[in-house]
């Protein structure tokens, strides 16, 4: 991977530009954000839910390291296998070594977005190992050959004619499928049923993990994850190391609020809690259960105590539905794994502020997400903590400085200076005013403005000026 | 990869230490506070599993096995994959055996013991796909081919042994289940030996039986009232409807992977 700066700006011009993608999007947020304050119309539930909620993230990140120890020994105890890997690389190493060792060619995998970090697929195909979506979104988005657009609902860009077409392109019996939505999911329902079936190796996410108990808590709707935990003889867990709670009684509020803020449904189908492999005289379940904890960054955000609130993150999304700039563009201009107001804070620590500094300016700072944040996430504040950080060179942050502009630095410093001293000001608003309104656009420093927007125009008179003429004092 | 180990949780410490947080306490009240008489639970499960097209029937104790085995034959299902080791499966199988010993101890009392219908069902796929006429059929009088067109299998091997007609072959599961959640709407299940847990998940309709008693309000509550944190299973399940995606442009489809259909048997 190349370190250039990713460049959010052409993208979501291009973006800005597709029509069909923007009325997508429009009609998916839309139906999300009113789905979610039905359920949320108790505003006394939500703020204690959203006050428990956060606690529990917070005392799991209190106690970040002790509780991952307690996990690891529960997990162990259980019969699960535990493996830590400080970068993707690492981990995508692991994920070989137990596919080599247990003779797989074939993975179904469940929804996971720490192996879209790790772009784990491409890693596997590169060494012939099919590796299949089995979530519908993510079943659609692989056949298409792109990435997820949203990190709950990945196929969120296309409509149902544009997935009907992709599938009778990439599938050899869907000539005679319906293009309604239940056809399609019938079609995809037979065939990766074939695939469940043969899979050496299940992948799955992890949405919770409970370090009292060694308990891996998975939630979903379609049943593919608990296929792919269930079915193939060896299941992979990945998770990120933040992942952990401490009791399993901290499950409950999480599993409450992420549905919910989610997707507005009161709770997903299917809550799926593992503890073990399969055990003696069990007739299913797979033989070995392996979890993957993944560094790739987050212990360097942890370090840094404003920036740490990035990892009480459950990943629901939800910020995403509400959030303006993510609705108009959508997910793919991002190019990243998280896109919207997370992956705004999240992306540029892991990744670094050389590729990803344009990344927290993608903002209004409207704190729409701030609002709905199930976790409470100071999101716009950490935002503004990036955009510092990409100017100042520190420690705290990856390429942090990576942005820094000696042209910027010196605009700032005169406009500084022009504001500390009432004479400097007067001269230069009265300058304005006379001259401006014939400065033309297009000067350097003007023309950043008003490439995206219209030149303002310049009073003839200064407020100073008026506010004199009026008689009022001390001006 | 221990040197990740050592390196990972090395910088936690260290950084966590220089600047230590002190989390609010857990105030688990809202949580506490979701409750619903008693009487209103079960109605307040119905509604919302229906929302998301769980199906319901009533029953007892004594007539479970059969409005079972008539929704299931109405339905077109011709076998029903189930779970001889538990005393709902005997009770199923006791009742589907053409000439066991049925004293009629229907109601009360302990699970039946006969397994006769087990090594008949499994071993011979095909030649007894026609079972006797069910014993107690339901009034109103489809009497005859009620049970005679469902066929029992029992999950009694490895699903190694039987994959293949496990995704293929199969069209419906039975299974228990340790109670339903008023909160959610969601029915609550600890898969075991006995009863395997691809039962609940790759038959094309799966069938619940929930006692009428069995009540909770929160996830919460059952958690700790049935103190999960002690001793949790290989794995335990909440099911809260058939499997179902809403992820082409958010139209719900029912029966992606998982069951097409739910099937809630309340026995009172």
């Amino acid at each position: 991977m190349a370190e250039h700066a990713v460049n959010f700006a052409a993208a979501s011009k291009a973006a800005l530009q597709d029509s069909q993608l923007r009325g997508n999007f429009r009609r998916a947020m839309d139906g999300l954000m009113s789905k979610r304050a039905v359920q949320f119309a108790d505003a006394k539930e939500w703020h204690t839910m959203r006050a428990l909620a956060a606690s529990v993230r917070l005392r799991a990140l209190a106690k970040l390291p002790e509780l991952l120890e307690q996990l690891e020994t529960n997990l162990t105890r259980n019969g699960i296998q535990v493996h830590w890997a400080s970068t993707t690389a690492e981990a995508n190493a692991i994920t070989l070594g137990i596919m080599r060792k247990a003779n797989a060619t074939l993975a179904v995998k469940g929804k996971s977005m720490v192996t879209e970090e790790m772009h784990l697929n491409a890693f596997l195909e590169d060494h012939d190992i099919e590796v299949l979506e089995s979530d519908l979104g993510e079943y659609i988005v692989q056949l298409d050959g792109t990435m997820p657009s949203h990190i709950i609902m990945p196929a969120i860009h296309l409509n149902t004619k544009q997935i009907a077409h992709l599938f009778k392109q990439k599938i050899k019996d869907a000539a005679s499928t319906g293009e309604d939505a239940a056809a399609l999911t019938d079609l995809a329902r037979r065939i990766l049923r074939q695939k469940f079936m043969n899979a050496g190796v299940g992948m799955s996410g992890v949405n919770a993990a409970v370090a009292e108990t060694g308990t891996l808590c998975l939630i979903e709707n379609e049943g593919n994850g608990r296929m792919c935990t269930t079915v193939p003889p060896v299941h992979i867990a990945f998770m990120g190391l933040e992942k952990v709670v401490e009791k399993l009684e901290d499950v409950p509020p999480i599993i409450s609020l992420l549905p919910r803020s989610a997707t507005g449904q009161p709770i997903t189908t299917y809550v799926n809690m593992i503890s073990s492999p399969r055990k003696e005289g069990e007739k299913d379940g797979p033989r070995e259960i392996h979890v993957v904890i993944l560094d790739n960054g987050r212990s360097s955000v942890y370090a840094d105590p404003e920036l740490r609130d990035t990892l009480r993150c459950i990943r629901c999304g939800a910020c995403m539905n509400h959030c303006p700039v993510y609705t108009k563009v959508g997910g793919h201009a991002y190019e990243a794994p998280y896109p919207g107001p997370i992956g705004k804070i999240l992306v540029p620590q892991m990744e670094g502020l050389a590729k990803r500094g344009e990344m927290p300016h993608a903002c209004t700072m409207c704190n729409a997400c701030v609002e709905i944040c199930p976790v409470q996430i100071p999101i716009v504040e950490i935002m503004g903590r990036l955009r510092v950080e990409a100017v100042h060179p520190s420690a705290s942050v990856k390429d942090s400085g990576a942005r820094a502009s000696k042209t910027e630095a010196l605009v700032w410093k005169g406009w500084a200076a022009m504001n500390s001293s009432p004479l400097a000001y007067k001269i230069a608003t009265t300058a304005m005013s006379a001259v401006g309104n014939a400065a033309p656009g297009s000067l350097p420093l003007l023309k950043e403005w008003t490439s995206v927007r219209s030149k303002p125009r310049f009073a003839p008179r200064t407020l100073h000026d008026l506010a004199r003429k009026k008689g009022i004092p001390n001006v | 990869m221990s040197d990740a180990r050592a390196a990972i949780l090395g910088t936690l410490r260290r950084t966590r230490d220089a600047h230590p947080v002190t989390p609010p306490p857990s105030d688990f009240t809202p949580l506490a506070e979701k409750q619903w008489p008693p009487e209103e639970r079960l109605p307040r499960i119905r509604r919302m599993m229906e929302a998301v097209h769980t199906e319901f029937l009533d029953a007892t104790e004594a007539d479970w096995p059969a409005v079972v085995t008539d929704f299931l034959t109405r339905a077109g299902a011709a076998n029903l994959l189930y779970a001889p080791g538990t005393a709902d499966g005997a009770k199923l199988a006791n009742a589907h055996s053409p000439s066991p010993p049925r004293g009629e101890g229907r109601g009360e009392g302990d699970a039946p013991q006969p397994r006769t219908s087990q090594e008949e069902v499994s071993a011979t796929p095909n030649t007894d796909a026609v079972a006797p006429p069910h014993p107690n059929p339901l009034p109103g009088g489809e009497r005859g081919n009620i049970a005679g067109d469902l066929r029992l299998i029992p999950y009694d091997r490895p699903i190694e042994d039987f994959k293949q007609q496990m995704f293929e072959g199969i069209d419906a599961g039975l299974t228990g289940t340790l109670g339903a959640i008023a909160d959610t709407g969601s029915l609550i299940l600890w898969p075991s030996a006995d009863e395997p847990r691809l039962l609940s998940l790759v038959p094309h309709i799966h069938v619940a039986l929930l006692r009428a008693d069995a009540l909770y309000d929160s996830f919460w509550q059952a958690m700790r009232d049935q103190r999960w944190a002690d001793a949790m299973p290989t794995n335990a399940l909440l099911i809260s409807g058939p499997s179902k995606t809403a992820d082409i442009e958010q139209t719900l489809a029912y029966g992606v992977h998982g069951p097409k259909r739910l099937v809630v048997v309340i026995v009172r």
